[in-house]
């Protein structure tokens, strides 16, 4: 614990503590008649308007992880790192339409999970249960992330010991947001948002117009970039993209698209939003952010001119390239201007974990607690043990970083991009059609998942001194179908999620073709064609919060 | 697992607005061979990474525009709405009132 920067401290405490003080007022902010409801906790009374959810899924889809390590990958591996601008820019048209369905459906059924949604629709509670399983183990360690990137802050603050007190202000930190969050539910993300997103902006945009000015102009920097990669051997980096890694970048683009909005946690955003209007609002508006990402993902080639050279991390003894930018800031920005960056991205952190914390613990109550241990469960109870479960996962998310080398929660999440995937028939497609047979959706989901994780494992990363689980890109020669390579010697690269994703489909289609053959029954559906158009206002929408 | 009613026999709620179709625009941004370059650039910033810049505001425009043009639109729910999660709506198209 040397080298602490006061200034940077003190300035990231104030900061932390106004966000602390909005997080416990938050209950009583447009407070309805009582939290112990999971519309009002898990939901914040879904009654949020344009800016609110604005605020709100900005702050929650654009992590502090992501502002992170999108810049280190920018660093390290040049122009595939920019696959983070078209994936944000993408995700709005894609999700546009689908969005709007199930915001209406489960506003109109009471529909708190898209798990709940999946049990409706087809009357299946393994199904169900799939989907919320899957949501869970993905959320999870996207929780810990958030973690690795407050700790990237708090390490270029000088807290970078090891062991239990070098650990002791995350831990703090967490203490604090479990119990703000255990109080005022999806309210105080949603409050502190706010803090979050305008810290952001200022910092970014200040970052994107002062450092090139000091740094020699554009030009410059993206010259000291293109020399770095072309003084490495490796055809995996570069400037622009390769021969072999365009597909990657493009599949791993829209698989990451499709994908986000699958994650409980972006769906908690939307559903707690007052109308279809909103929503529409938002999808024109949310890529502001997406604007402020690509700036951001600069940053890390700006770290290239400036030689910067990421912290060790003691506990590990090994370069924590998440410091990146932490370490640019600080060699760049005044103290207290690096103490304000460093307050956005730590805050930045605090938003997403919240809501994911939030999204997990309604699967768990909604999905599981509530389905098959206890069924009678008032709502009253839901929300109580909506509550404790969110306490667990976040915990379990800081014991995760603390005892497990942080390396696991990123190969974790790397997994976690390519299950949640898997649920896109289920959740996604079935917003529009029915067609897809219940247990096709099943089988599709366990061929996508085995083969999925299978193709993960395989994948080497020698440069990290990795044998499995290095990486999402596999070679297209490497694809083999129980001993048949059907692009034998083809070396460009993709994205296994999507390679996942296809095989998911090929077998629902399959499977589902022979039970209809069959005639067998295709569960219950609930819903109603009308239910998807339902829109604020529409006598039929299921009242909010009551028992 | 309870049999339900069979789903062919329902309206299918699907609306279709050919505004819908500018979603697809912005897809564009995937065939990356389109901007895989270095020249020219823009305030020296390769071509590569200010074109996709440039789809930032395409795609608020292309939203933005099937946003307002689909408002107070009169309700067809006769023709399948492709825009589905990459097309994959492969529903129940037949059969059905309103039609």
């Amino acid at each position: 614990m040397t080298n602490l920067q006061w200034t940077e401290i003190v300035v990231f405490s104030l900061l932390f503590l106004l966000v602390t003080v909005m997080g416990f007022a938050a209950a009583r902010w447009k407070a309805g008649a009582t939290l112990d409801h999971l519309d009002e906790w898990g939901l914040g009374g879904r009654k949020f308007g344009s800016w609110i959810t604005w605020f709100l899924v900005g702050g929650d889809l654009y992590t502090a992880y992501t502002f992170v390590a999108v810049p280190a990958l920018m660093f390290g591996a040049g122009a595939m790192g920019f696959f983070a601008l078209p994936y944000t820019v993408i995700l709005y048209p894609i999700v546009f339409l689908p969005l709007l369905r199930m915001w209406s459906v489960s506003r109109v059924h009471g529909y708190v999970t898209p798990a709940d949604y999946v049990r409706g629709r087809y009357g299946s509670s393994a199904l169900a249960f799939l989907v919320a399983i899957t949501g869970i183990v993905a959320t999870m360690p996207y929780i810990a992330l958030q973690l690795v990137g407050l700790e990237a802050v708090l390490r270029t603050m000088g807290f970078n010991g090891s062991g239990l007190l070098g650990h002791a202000p995350l831990f703090l930190a967490f203490v604090i947001l479990a119990l703000y969050t255990y109080q005022s539910g999806l309210r105080a993300p949603a409050l502190i948002a706010f803090v979050k997103d305008t810290l952001i902006y200022i910092v970014i945009l200040a970052a994107v117009f002062y450092l090139p000015a000091k740094l020699g102009g554009w030009g410059a920097i993206f010259d000291g970039a293109r020399a770095k990669f072309d003084a490495t051997p490796s055809p995996a980096d570069g400037m622009l993209l390769g021969e072999h890694n365009q597909l990657q970048y493009a599949t791993l683009a829209l698989g990451s698209a499709l994908a986000l909005f699958l994650y409980p946690h972006a769906l908690t955003g939307i559903l707690a939003s007052k109308g279809r209007n909103v929503i529409k609002r938002n999808m024109v508006a949310l890529p502001a952010y997406s604007l402020l990402l690509g700036m951001l993902a600069l940053l890390g080639y700006m770290a290239i001119s400036t030689g910067v050279k990421p912290i060790v991390n003691q506990a590990t003894g090994r370069p924590d390239s998440n410091t990146t930018v932490t370490v640019l800031f600080e060699q760049q920005f005044p103290d207290w201007f690096t103490g304000f960056a460093f307050a956005a991205i730590g805050i930045g952190a605090l938003v997403p974990a919240a809501i994911m914390s939030i999204a997990a613990a309604n699967l768990w109550t909604r999905n599981i607690y509530k389905e098959y241990l206890r069924k009678d469960a008032t709502p009253a109870q839901e929300a109580k043990q909506a509550k404790l479960a969110s306490l667990v996962v976040k915990f379990g998310a800081v014991a995760f970083i603390v005892f497990v080398d942080p390396q696991f929660s990123i190969d974790l999440q790397l997994i976690g991009g390519v299950m949640i995937l898997q649920t896109l028939p289920a959740v996604a497609i079935s917003l529009y059609t029915r067609w897809f047979h219940l247990w096709g959706l099943i089988a599709g989901w366990v061929a996508g998942m085995a083969w999925g994780f299978v193709m993960l494992y395989e994948i080497p990363n020698p440069a990290a001194g990795k044998e499995h689980f290095g990486g999402s890109a596999i070679k297209l020669e490497q694809l083999s179908l129980l001993g048949w390579t059907p692009f034998e010697g083809v070396r460009t690269q993709i994205y296994v999620g999507f390679v996942a994703l296809l095989a998911n489909l090929v077998v629902a289609v399959l499977v589902t073709l022979v039970l209809r053959r069959t005639g067998t029954a295709n569960g219950l559906d609930r819903t109603s064609p009308s239910d998807y158009h339902a829109d604020e206002g529409d006598a039929r929408l299921k009242p909010v919060g009551v028992h | 697992m309870s049999a339900g009613p069979p789903p062919t026999n329902r309206p299918n709620g699907l609306r279709w607005n050919a505004w819908n179709l500018l979603l697809l625009v912005p897809l564009l941004m995937l065939v990356t061979p389109l901007f895989n370059r270095d020249e020219p650039r823009l305030f020296g910033v390769p071509f590569f990474y200010w074109f996709q810049f440039l789809f930032v505001p395409l795609g608020v425009i292309c939203v933005g525009l099937v946003y307002l043009k689909t408002r107070a639109e009169p309700v067809r729910t006769d023709k399948p709405d492709r825009l589905a999660l990459d097309d994959l709506d492969a529903g129940e198209q037949d059969g059905g009132p309103g039609r």
